[in-house]
C-alpha cells in the first residue's frame, strides 16, 4: 500500500542530495544566516536581509580574492528545534566558518551548545534577552538587550519629571525582562510605578488594557510589544483613547515606533519618547552615507530600521574577522579578533563588543517623535554614551 | 471510507480481516528506507530524525483522527506534554532518555484520559473547538508557569545521558536518528496491534457508525476515551523523543500551530491507513525543506499549492491517491 | 463607584465595537458551515481581502472609504462565486478533513500572496474626517470610527435578519439549512442558492474586514490569526444560526474586553475558557440544533 508513496518519498530525498553544491574552493568563507524570513517577524527581517545585501554590495570588493558565501535558512519564527536543526546542517552538511542572524531568543538558546561544540562563532544580530550571550563562549552579540534599553530609559524618566508610571508589556520572556529593567531603573531614579499589566501575546486591540491605564492617571505609561503589528495597535488605542490629552505620555523601547514603518502606522501620537540603537534621522555623517545607499538601492521613500543597522553591523563584524585573517577562518581566533572589536564610524555611532561579556556597548539614544519635513521621525534628543548591558553585574555568573 | 479494494474483495471478507494483521512484505518498505538513509545520507539525519519524530506524531494521530475518527486541532497538547515532562526531568538531574520516554508516555496518556473523559462528549465542529481550548488553555499555561518551564525563551539546562549508557548523542545525530528510527519501530509495533486487535475493530466501526456500535452494545464513549488517550500517549513519546534530539524545549511544542501541522501531514499522507504518518512526514517536511530554500520569503505559497492539489487530484491522500490508482489497474 | 459607570459605559462601548467586527467577518461562515457543510477555514481570507482592496483603492486611486468599501465588498462577492464554482463546488462530496486540507492550502496560498503584493507589515486605513475625532457619550469620549462600527454591525444583523427570516430567499436557505434533500426535492435550484450564500458570505466577510481595518489590522497573516476567533464565534453560535452569531459575538467581544479592563491577568485566557465552559453546557451552540 505504501509502495508509490515511499518511492517518492526516496525520490525526495534523492534530489534534496542532488541539489547539495560541491566542495568549497580555498578562499571560500562560508556564513550560514538563519532568519525568520516567513511568519510573524517577516516584516523586520526583511529589513535585516536588505542590510546584508547592501553590506555586501558596497563592501564586497574589500575582500579581495577571498569569497563570502551567504546561505541562508529560514527558521519561521520561535522555533528552537527547526533552528536547531538547521544550524547542525549548516554545520555538517555546508561546513559553514560561521553562523549569524537569530532573530528570536529561544532559537538561539537552542543553538548555543551547538556553537560550543563545533567551534563555530555566532554573530547574534537581533534577539534581545541578557542572558543568551552566556549560553556559549562563542557567541557574540551586536544588536542590543531589553536591559541595556529599558534599565536607562526608566532612569531617564525618573530623572525628568515623571513620577508615577504604568508598566504595560507583552506577556513573556522578553516582556518580562523590560519590565523588570524599567521598573528598577526608574525606582532608582525616585519614580514610582504605580500598575503594571501583562498582555497577551496574541492580541489583536489594546483599548482595554489602555482605558484602564487611563482610569489610573499616571504621568506616562511605559510600553514594550514585540514588532510593529502590536506597536501600531498599541498606538491607535492610545490616539483613539485620548490618553496624551488625559496627561498620560507614553515612553517606551524602540520597538513601538519602527522607523521604516512610521508612515504606514497611521495616527501615531506625537511625542512619543522612546529609546534607542538608532534612528534614521540621525545627523552623524556615516549615518548620512548610510540612509543615503539605503535610499539609492531600496527606494526614494524606503528608510532603515534598528534591525537593519544590526544586520549591518554584523555584517562588518564578519568582514572585520575575514579580512584580518584573509579567509582562513579559525573559530578561536576569531573570537579573539571579536573582543574588543569597535566601529566609531557604524551608522547608530560608536559601537564596541565588550572582551568580557561578549556583548555590545553603545549609545543608547533618548528619542522624541516628531515631524521632519512632514514626515514622523524619532528624533534623537539626548545620548547615553556607551551604554553597557546592566544586566550582567546584577546576575553574575554562578 | 471500507478500504476493501477489489483485489481483496475477491477474497471472503472474513478472510481479508482475519489476515489483515498479518504482516506483508511493503510494510518492510519504510524500515528499509529508514535504514538506507541512515547508510547512504549521513549527511541529513538531523533532518531524518525531526521526519522520524513527525511520523509518530503522526500515526499518534492516525490512531484518533483515522481509526477513531476524533477530528481534533489540540493533538499538540500532548506532543508539548512529553516534551516538557523528559525536558524538565532532563534539567533536573534525571538524564538517563529511555525511562523518560515512559514518564511522558504516562503523563500525556493520564492528560490525555482526563480531558477526553471530558471533551469526548461532544462530536463535529463542538469537539474540535473544545481541543482547541485545550491546547490554547495549555500552552498558556506553560506561558505564565515561566519559572518551571522557561517560558518564551525555552527551558535551559537539559542534559542528556548517553543512550544505554554508551553512545553520546553527536553533532551528526547519528544516534539520534538511530534512537528515533528504534522507538519509533516500537511504537509502530504497538499501534500496529492495537489497530488490528478487537479494540481496534471496534474503534473503526465507531467511526463509522456510532449508532450502530451503540446499538450491539459496545461501550462508545469509553472506547473513545481509551484510544484518544493511547493516541496521547504515544505523541507524548514524540514531544519527549524530540526534547532529548533537540535538547531543548520551549512554547512551540504546544501549539495550534503544530497541531495544524500535523494533521496537515497526516491527512496528505492519507489518514486511517497506519502508514499514512509514514509517507506524509517525509514528503511534507522535505517538501518544505526544499521549498524553503529555494524560496525563503514565499515557500508556503508552494506548500499551499501542494495541499490545494492534492485534494483535487489526490483525494484521501497520498495513499488514497495509489489506492484508486490500484483500483484502475488492478 | 463614581468611577464604576464609566467603565461600564466603556467596556460596553469598546466590547461592542469589537464584538460587530467579529460578527460581520464570521457571519457567513456560520451559513456557509451549516448551509452546505463545507469546513471553510479560508473564510478569513475573504476578510482580509475586502480590507486590503478598501485601503488599496482609497489610497492608490483616491476613491471615499463608503464608495471603496462598496467596491471591495461586490468585487470579494463575485470572485467568492467564481472561487465556489470552479472549486468549491468539486469538494460539498468530500469528506470534512479533504475539506479542511483544502481551506488551509488556500490559507497559505492567499497569506503569501498578500505578502508579495502588500508587503508583510500592517496597513493602515485612512479614515475620513468625519469619523475621526471623539464623540460624548454618558460624560466619556468614545471614537466616533467605533461608533460606526456598531452602527453598522447592527444595521447589517437587523438587514440579515430581516432578509432571511421575511424573503423568499431566505425561506429558501432556512428550508436547505434543514434539510437539503427535501428542498432540492421541491423544486429549488441548490446549486445556484450555494452559489448566492456563498457570495453574500464572502460579501459580509470583506465588509466585516473594511469597515474593521482599524480594530482588526490587515496584514498577511490575518486569514490564520483570527480564523480561530472566527471558528470561535460560529461554534458558540451555533452553525447554520443567523441569529447565533450575533449573540455569541457579543458575547465574547464583551466578555473579552471586561476580562481585559477588570482581569487583565487572565485575559489572555478568558475566550478559551469562555469557549470550553458555553460548548459543555451547550454543545451544539447557543442557537443551534442539536
Amino acid at each position: 500500500m505504501a509502495r508509490l508513496g515511499t518511492l517518492l518519498c526516496a525520490l525526495a530525498f534523492g534530489a534534496t542530495v542532488a541539489a547539495t553544491p560541491p566542495a568549497r574552493a580555498a578562499e571560500t568563507v562560508k556564513v550560514g544566516v538563519i532568519l525568520a524570513y516567513s511568519g510573524q517577524a517577516a516584516a523586520s527581517v526583511k529589513q535585516m536581509d536588505e542590510a546584508i545585501n547592501l553590506y555586501m554590495k558596497l563592501h564586497g570588493k574589500e575582500l579581495g580574492d577571498t569569497k563570502l558565501d551567504l546561505i541562508r535558512r529560514d527558521d519561521t519564527g520561535p522555533n528552537p528545534d527547526m533552528a536547531k536543526r538547521l544550524a547542525r546542517e549548516l554545520i555538517t552538511r555546508d561546513k559553514v566558518n560561521l553562523l549569524a542572524g537569530f532573530y528570536f531568543t529561544p532559537n538561539i538558546n537552542a543553538v548555543a551548545p551547538l556553537a560550543t561544540e563545533a567551534k563555530v562563532p555566532v554573530i547574534i544580530m537581533n534577539a534581545a534577552t541578557s542572558a543568551s550571550i552566556r549560553l556559549s563562549p562563542y557567541l557574540v552579540r551586536v544588536s542590543q538587550t531589553l536591559w541595556q534599553q529599558s534599565y536607562p530609559l526608566g532612569q531617564w524618566a525618573g530623572h525628568h519629571g515623571i513620577k508615577r508610571a504604568y508598566i504595560a508589556v507583552t506577556d513573556y520572556g522578553p516582556g518580562h525582562d523590560a519590565e523588570a529593567a524599567f521598573a528598577r531603573g526608574f525606582t532608582e531614579a525616585g519614580g514610582t510605578v504605580v500598575g503594571h499589566v501583562e498582555m497577551p501575546l496574541k492580541n489583536a486591540d489594546y483599548v482595554p488594557f489602555l482605558q484602564r491605564i487611563k482610569d489610573e492617571k499616571p504621568d506616562a505609561l511605559f510600553v514594550f510589544v514585540p514588532g510593529s503589528r502590536d506597536a501600531a495597535a498599541l498606538m491607535r488605542a492610545y490616539s483613539d483613547l485620548g490618553l496624551a490629552a488625559a496627561g498620560v505620555r507614553l515612553i517606551g523601547t524602540g520597538d513601538i515606533v519602527p522607523d521604516n514603518e512610521l508612515a504606514e502606522m497611521g495616527n501615531v501620537p506625537d511625542g512619543v519618547v522612546t529609546i534607542g540603537l538608532y534612528s534614521a534621522v540621525a545627523d552623524r555623517p556615516a549615518n548620512k552615507a548610510f540612509v543615503a545607499a539605503w535610499k539609492a538601492e531600496y527606494g526614494p521613500d524606503a528608510v532603515p530600521s534598528p534591525f537593519a543597522v544590526g544586520a549591518w553591523d554584523g555584517m562588518a563584524a564578519i568582514f572585520h574577522v575575514v579580512k584580518a585573517q584573509h579567509g582562513k577562518i579559525d573559530p578561536d581566533r576569531t573570537m579573539q579578533l571579536l573582543k574588543g572589536w569597535r566601529d566609531d564610524d557604524s551608522p547608530r555611532g560608536p559601537i564596541m563588543i565588550d572582551p568580557q561579556t561578549r556583548d555590545i556597548v553603545q549609545n543608547m539614544y533618548i528619542r522624541k517623535l516628531e515631524r521632519v519635513n512632514g514626515k514622523l521621525a524619532n528624533v534623537e534628543v539626548e545620548t547615553i554614551p556607551m551604554v553597557q548591558d546592566p544586566w550582567p553585574k546584577l546576575n553574575p555568573p554562578k | 471510507m471500507t478500504k476493501l479494494d477489489r483485489r481483496t474483495a475477491a477474497v471472503h471478507p472474513v478472510d481479508h480481516i482475519a489476515h489483515s494483521h498479518r504482516l506483508r512484505w511493503p510494510e518492510a518498505l519504510p524500515w528499509l528506507l529508514i535504514a538506507a538513509t541512515y547508510l547512504l545520507f549521513p549527511s541529513y539525519l538531523a533532518l531524518g530524525s525531526q521526519v522520524l519524530i513527525m511520523v509518530l506524531f503522526a500515526l499518534s494521530l492516525d490512531l484518533v483522527l483515522g481509526y477513531a475518527g476524533i477530528v481534533t486541532l489540540g493533538h499538540a497538547a500532548f506532543f508539548g506534554l512529553g516534551a516538557y515532562t523528559a525536558g524538565l526531568l532532563a534539567a533536573h538531574g534525571w538524564s538517563e532518555p529511555i525511562s523518560a520516554l515512559f514518564a511522558a508516555a504516562v503523563v500525556a496518556g493520564a492528560f490525555g484520559a482526563a480531558s477526553g473523559a471530558i471533551i469526548l462528549r461532544t462530536s463535529g465542529l463542538t469537539l474540535l473547538m473544545l481541543t482547541l481550548a485545550v491546547v490554547s488553555l495549555l500552552a498558556e499555561a506553560a506561558n505564565k508557569a515561566d519559572s518551571i518551564t522557561g517560558g518564551a525563551d525555552g527551558l535551559q539546562g537539559i542534559v542528556i545521558n548517553p543512550l544505554l549508557g554508551r553512545f553520546d548523542f553527536d553533532l551528526y545525530g547519528r544516534t539520534a536518528y538511530l534512537y528515533c528510527a528504534a522507538v519509533l519501530l516500537v511504537m509502530w509495533y504497538v499501534v500496529r496491534r492495537l489497530v488490528h486487535s478487537p479494540f481496534g475493530r471496534s474503534l473503526t466501526g465507531i467511526r463509522e457508525n456510532r449508532l450502530r456500535m451503540h446499538a450491539i452494545g459496545a461501550p462508545v464513549r469509553r472506547r473513545l476515551v481509551t484510544a484518544y488517550a493511547i493516541g496521547a500517549a504515544v505523541a507524548g513519546v514524540a514531544g519527549a523523543l524530540q526534547a532529548q534530539t533537540t535538547q531543548f524545549v520551549a512554547l512551540n511544542v504546544i501549539s495550534f500551530h503544530l497541531s495544524a501541522a500535523v494533521l496537515i501531514i497526516l491527512i496528505f499522507g492519507g489518514a486511517g491507513r497506519l502508514y499514512g504518518a509514514f509517507v506524509g512526514a517525509p514528503i511534507y517536511m522535505v517538501a518544505q525543506d526544499m521549498l524553503s530554500r529555494l524560496d525563503p520569503v514565499y515557500w508556503f505559497f508552494w506548500v499551499g499549492l501542494l495541499l490545494v492539489l492534492v485534494v483535487l487530484f489526490a483525494r484521501g491522500g497520498i495513499l488514497g491517491c495509489v489506492d484508486g490508482v490500484r483500483r484502475r489497474w488492478p | 463607584m463614581s468611577q464604576f459607570l464609566p467603565a461600564l459605559v466603556s467596556i460596553l462601548f469598546h466590547g461592542l465595537a469589537y464584538a460587530m467586527v467579529l460578527y460581520l467577518a464570521a457571519v457567513g461562515l456560520s451559513v456557509t458551515m451549516g448551509l452546505m457543510g463545507f469546513a471553510n477555514l479560508a473564510h478569513g481570507v475573504f476578510a482580509m481581502a475586502g480590507g486590503y482592496l478598501t485601503i488599496t483603492l482609497m489610497a492608490a486611486l483616491g476613491v471615499g472609504f463608503l464608495p471603496a468599501l462598496a467596491v471591495a465588498i461586490l468585487a470579494v462577492a463575485a470572485a467568492s462565486v467564481v472561487l465556489e464554482r470552479t472549486l468549491y463546488a468539486r469538494l460539498y462530496t468530500a469528506s470534512e478533513i479533504d475539506q479542511v486540507l483544502f481551506t488551509i492550502g488556500l490559507v497559505y496560498m492567499a497569506t503569501a500572496a498578500a505578502t508579495f503584493f502588500w508587503g508583510p507589515s500592517p496597513q493602515h486605513l485612512a479614515l475620513p474626517a468625519a469619523l475621526q475625532g471623539d464623540i460624548p457619550l454618558v460624560g466619556r469620549q468614545f471614537p466616533t470610527y467605533r461608533a460606526f462600527v456598531i452602527v453598522m454591525g447592527f444595521a447589517t444583523a437587523l438587514g440579515l435578519w430581516a432578509g432571511i427570516e421575511r424573503t423568499r430567499f431566505g425561506a429558501m436557505i432556512r428550508a436547505a439549512v434543514d434539510n437539503r434533500a427535501m428542498a432540492r426535492s421541491v423544486g429549488i435550484d441548490t446549486d445556484r442558492l450555494f452559489s448566492l450564500t456563498f457570495a453574500l458570505g464572502g460579501g459580509l466577510a470583506a465588509l466585516g474586514g473594511g469597515i474593521g481595518a482599524e480594530i482588526l489590522s490587515i496584514h498577511p497573516a490575518y486569514a490564520i490569526e483570527h480564523l480561530v476567533y472566527f471558528l470561535i464565534v460560529v461554534a458558540v453560535g451555533g452553525m447554520g444560526s443567523i441569529r447565533g452569531p450575533f449573540f455569541a459575538a457579543l458575547l465574547l467581544g464583551i466578555g473579552d474586553t471586561a476580562c481585559k479592563y477588570l482581569f487583565p491577568e487572565i485575559g489572555a485566557v478568558f475566550i478559551y475558557i469562555a469557549l470550553f465552559i458555553l460548548l459543555l453546557w451547550r454543545p451544539a451552540g447557543l442557537f443551534g440544533r442539536a
